[in-house]
């Protein structure tokens, strides 16, 4: 088959190029340590949460050292806790799953961005900056409220963070 | 003499049954074009702030049927209409069966039908009928059984299609045993093979799933695993929405521009390309689904990065087929050829823009198939903007482009005013360009797609390349601009089906500079591709799909129906069962009573 030289380049820069972009897709997973949504949470019974110790109260919990875990519930047409309040320059992970349909789950601005699916339970890692209020949006089709389903996160001092919990409010 | 100086017969001369079935396809198209372009400037205009002349509750059936009607029915018609048309003319004889053809034709027409009905009684709440799932119907969610039975009956009628064309071409190649498969038909060919191994996976989660669970037959379904057999096909669908365009790009577009396709082996080397790699990529849709290994996703991420391969390709070869037409128009320099093409012509002019545009569709597509940028863009506006791009304008100006330089030829009608068609396709690039720009910045600040209020109570967005309104204003323009082009599209063509028939609008397309004798023989062995893209499929989604359903099960866990269809449904059937059972029942005794 005869292959006319310069094409024989832009075939040798296209191969380049593809290889760029899968290296930089391992670089962020590897450098940075951009992770997946994986399947690392089992699977859950999207009727049953009210029986979940983790679903039953949604609430952000402090897990260790800095480190928080928020238990979020999404639904037709709002996500509980509303809202999810943070303490700030710390590590939260996100536990979040769905009564009913499929939802997103996005702050909006950052790449803070899951599908929420019932049945399972998708768990996202961020670092908190400092303080600052957060859209919550569900981005994905879920009724036709869609368009009314909203969340805060606000990232809280942690004076103003241990003050909340302390006075009884779990969120 | 008079042979010589008769003109040449056009392909509706030749091949007047094929030439009906296609313009019925191509018109089935254009009106799905026309609704798809209403509900679209009624979407743009609502989500814009700028006119909400429904409630809000109502834009997703605005969107489910902008959605359906324009990338499965506009898209799809189309391509049924070339694809008959391009088979007829490569193998240079008539369809073995002209009543087939017209018989999945009306499947196909059914089919939609039906869909495109339970779509809009959604706007009628005294129906009982809806179907505002979107185009990608994601259960839980239900729509109405009618919306999922045509789905399924309009895509048996493409595979019978695609079974008219391939008999087709196994009668040729009875007479023609040692030729090579015509360009055309080979693209129709490798694109169909494609198809029956995409769309069996919907055909699966239709049949098996969702139409049983929307009868009530089954409580509930596993939404990972319908979902995952949906981008099973939601990603091929996409290439067999494109390759009619590239079909028109490697084969039309050299012609008109005066010169010839640079390389027939390369053209079959990018569409056994997509045969093998469009399919084991529809994983890439789920980078941020739950219950999906990550391992899954990188390898559905590396195969997607080796899909850009053939369009870079095809990049090179239409460029450097097209500079070939200009220099052999006398073009010179190493820039200046691009004077010497015809700009005027609106058939040119339009599939150029929509090149130059699937350019830009394809850099914003990295940044989506890019696992970790994509949390970025995942479900924000950014990604109609990307798509309205490639299907929007790639696919759709180029088939908008391309019903100027083939509708003469099937109807024997020039075409009205090729002005108003040159200014109809810049009008469509302009509206676009500013349309879809708006989108990608409004994604990055993470404004959702997909919804009727994009604006929130709590909170405001921050300010990126121009604030939110003015993006959205930007949007509105662009939309209107997009309505406007498409109304003076279809405008010319109607008023071309009003001209009279003349002759002498016949076009031929003339052979490769490298033809396919140089192309090894192994390209055409069509069962060695299916088998080595069957392969692939098999790899790489047989663990994922095991893993989904042993996670959640064949029928899913405890997930509800969202809204019921079938209880409503059942209950009005009781209703009116009841007294028939009731007045069979007293006719029953009476007679008894009779015989007694």
């Amino acid at each position: 088959m005869h292959i006319h030289a310069y094409e024989k380049l832009w075939l040798a820069a296209s191969i380049l190029l593809i290889l760029l972009l899968i290296g930089s897709v391992t670089y962020g997973a590897v450098g940075p340590g951009v992770a997946m949504v994986t399947d690392s949470e089992q699977p859950i019974d999207a009727q049953a949460l009210d029986e979940d110790d983790r679903f039953s109260e949604p609430r952000v919990e402090q897990v260790g050292d800095n480190e928080y875990a928020a238990y979020v519930v999404a639904y037709q047409f709002g996500f509980e806790p509303t809202p999810i309040v943070v303490p700030e320059n710390s590590t939260v992970t996100f536990y979040i799953t769905s009564r009913d349909v499929i939802h997103g789950f996005e702050v909006a601005g950052t790449n803070a961005n899951t599908m929420v699916v019932p049945g399972e339970v998708s768990q996202i890692t961020v670092e908190t900056d400092d303080r600052q209020e957060y859209g919550l949006i569900c981005n994905e089709y879920c009724g036709a409220g869609h368009h009314v389903m909203e969340g805060k996160v606000n990232v809280v001092s942690q004076a103003e963070f241990d003050d909340r919990n302390d006075g009884g409010d779990d969120a | 003499m008079s042979d010589a100086i008769e003109a040449e017969q056009s392909f509706v001369d030749k091949f007047p049954q094929e030439a009906r079935v296609v313009r019925a396809a191509l018109l089935s198209s254009f009106f799905a074009l026309t609704l798809g372009a209403v509900f679209g400037i009624v979407q743009t205009l609502h989500r814009t702030d700028v006119a909400r002349i429904i409630p809000s509750t109502d834009y997703y059936t605005v969107l489910t049927a902008h959605g359906v009607f324009m990338v499965i029915s506009f898209t799809i018609f189309f391509l049924v209409g070339l694809f008959t048309w391009a088979v007829t003319r490569s193998l240079d004889r008539p369809l073995i069966d002209i009543r087939i053809t017209w018989t999945w034709y009306a499947i196909m027409a059914v089919g939609m039908t039906m869909t495109g009905v339970s779509i809009l009684a959604g706007f009628f709440p005294a129906l009982d009928m809806s179907a505002d799932v979107l185009f990608t119907f994601y259960a839980p969610l239900q729509a109405h059984p009618m919306f999922y039975a045509g789905l399924a009956v309009f895509i048996v009628g493409s595979w019978i299609a695609g079974a008219d064309w391939f008999r087709t071409f196994l009668a040729w190649k009875r007479d023609h045993p040692d030729e090579r498969i015509p360009l055309q038909t080979f693209m129709v060919l490798t694109t169909m093979a494609m198809w029956y191994i995409a769309s069996s996976a919907v055909a699966a989660s239709v049949l098996i799933f969702l139409l049983p669970w929307s009868l009530g037959f089954i409580d509930q379904v596993n939404p990972t695993l319908t979902r995952t057999l949906f981008w099973f096909f939601g990603h091929p669908v996409v290439y067999f929405w494109l390759m009619p365009a590239y079909l028109l790009w490697y084969t039309v577009l050299p012609k008109i521009a005066g010169g010839r396709l640079f390389s027939d082996p390369l053209a079959r080397v990018v569409f056994v390309l997509f045969l093998l790699l469009s399919t084991p990529v529809g994983i890439h849709h789920q980078y941020l689904d739950p219950g999906i290994a990550e391992g899954f996703k990188f390898i559905s991420m590396t195969n997607t990065m080796f899909l850009l391969l053939p369009s870079l390709l095809t990049a090179f070869t239409v460029v450097a087929s097209v500079e070939y037409g200009a220099r052999q128009r006398g073009g010179t320099g190493l820039l200046g050829w691009l004077t010497d093409l015809p700009w005027r012509d609106p058939a040119f002019t339009g599939m150029m823009l929509a090149g130059l545009m699937f350019a830009a569709g394809g850099f914003s597509g990295m940044v989506n198939a890019g696992m970790n940028i994509n949390y970025m863009i995942h479900n924000t506006i950014w990604v109609p903007g990307h798509f309205h791009l490639t299907v929007g304008t790639a696919v759709a100006l180029t088939f908008m482009a391309a019903t100027y330089w083939i509708w003469p030829q099937i109807s024997n009608k020039p075409i009205y005013s090729r002005s108003i068609g040159l200014f109809q396709v810049v009008v469509w690039f302009i509206g676009m360009a500013l349309m879809s720009n708006a989108m990608h910045a409004q994604g990055i600040m993470g404004v959702p797609r997909r919804t009727a209020e994009p604006e929130y109570s709590g909170f405001e967005y921050a300010t990126m390349f121009g604030g939110f309104e003015e993006l959205n204003v930007q949007i509105a323009i662009g939309g209107t601009l997009l309505f406007v082009s498409t109304v003076l599209f279809i405008g010319n063509l109607v008023l071309t089906m009003g001209n009279p028939k003349v002759s002498g609008l016949a076009e031929s397309l003339p052979p490769a500079l490298s033809g396919p004798n140089d192309a090894p023989k192994v390209l055409d062995s069509l069962r060695l591709w299916v088998g080595i893209a069957l392969t692939l499929v098999v790899l790489a989604y047989a663990l994922p799909l095991a893993a989904i359903i042993n996670r959640g099960g064949l029928l899913g866990p405890g997930v509800g129906t969202y809204p019921a269809w079938i209880a409503p449904t059942l209950d009005a059937l009781a209703a009116a069962v009841t007294p028939l059972v009731g007045a069979i029942g007293k006719v029953a005794a009476s007679l008894v009573g009779v015989i007694l």
